[in-house]
């Protein structure tokens, strides 16, 4: 993911309105008039929001007239949850680094030095 | 010790709605073996730095009250610095220590590490632990620490725990 798509991605979901449409809809599309039901705000105001969503190419909208609902992009948020393989992934690296270093140090080991 | 094809597994958690990193990785060494490799500088700065060859121990005091600071190049050029204090240090059982990234100073996690001995052959095996406690969500999910090099904002969320939680 390119770093305009990375930030327009997290700017969209910096706000908790568009992070619940987001886990709502991870279950499922829904329609705009349903995602709007649980907030206290006007259907344009939700609109505004999902259009956020789109922009950052976090869901999509059918363009179903009638009810137009609104699906999750998968592949988006694949790519933004990357950062816990990242963080596994260097852990990794040190333990196998260790690993190889554990199988090289003799079984007899000197007295302790005093630290600096 | 014989070398094993296989890798030990590494578990690392991030529980939804709690600001913790866990993990969890067995080491078929003893746990006097795997202290020492935490505690002695030399033997520390090999593997750290998770096989780069570039890092700079600069201080490495594993003792109550130490410091420690390290410096690596990230395949951007740019360095990352890492430092902390050690809390507590016990020999071949416990440790905790503060760990902050230079490149977001003042937020400071707390990681603890517990060095558990295994039944074994030739003394045994190690189970580690870590727990490690950001001061805030938007800390614990921006992976500050990790040396990361794309700029996490504060808003980013966990989607990954969010989406996992659902049925």
């Amino acid at each position: 993911m390119d770093e305009e798509r990375l930030d327009r991605a997290f700017t969209a979901l910096g706000d908790p309105v568009r992070r619940s449409i987001v886990a709502r809809l991870s279950t499922g599309p829904v329609t705009v008039n349903d995602l709007a039901e649980p907030f206290d705000m006007s259907k344009q105001a939700v609109s505004k929001h999902i259009q956020v969503l789109e922009q950052a190419d976090l869901v999509t909208r059918s363009r179903d007239a009638q009810r137009r609902p609104v699906h999750l992009n998968p592949t988006a948020l694949e790519e933004l949850t990357a950062w816990i393989d990242h963080y596994r992934l260097i852990h990794e690296r040190r333990f196998r680094s260790l690993d190889a270093l554990l199988d090289r140090i003799p079984d007899t080991l000197p007295t302790k030095e005093t630290p600096q | 010790m014989s070398t094993s094809q296989t890798t030990n597994p590494l578990t690392v958690t991030a529980p939804e709605g709690l600001p913790f990193i866990d993990f969890e990785r067995e080491f078929d060494y003893p746990v006097e073996k795997v202290f020492r490799a935490h505690q002695d500088p030399e033997l520390f700065r090999q593997w750290i730095g998770a096989g780069s060859d570039d890092l700079d121990l600069q201080v490495h005091e594993f003792r109550t009250g130490g410091r420690y600071r390290f410096v690596q190049q990230g395949e951007d050029g740019v360095e990352y610095a890492f430092n902390g204090v050690y809390h507590v240090v016990r020999e071949n059982e416990f440790a905790i220590q503060t760990f902050e990234f230079e490149g977001y100073r003042d937020v400071v996690s707390i990681e603890s590490l517990t060095f558990e001995r295994l039944e074994g052959q030739d003394g045994g095996r190690t189970r580690l632990r870590g727990h490690a406690v950001y001061p805030s969500m938007e800390a614990r999910d921006g992976m500050v620490g990790s040396g990361m090099e794309t700029g996490m904002n504060a808003g980013y969320t966990k989607l990954d725990t969010l989406l996992e939680s659902q049925p």
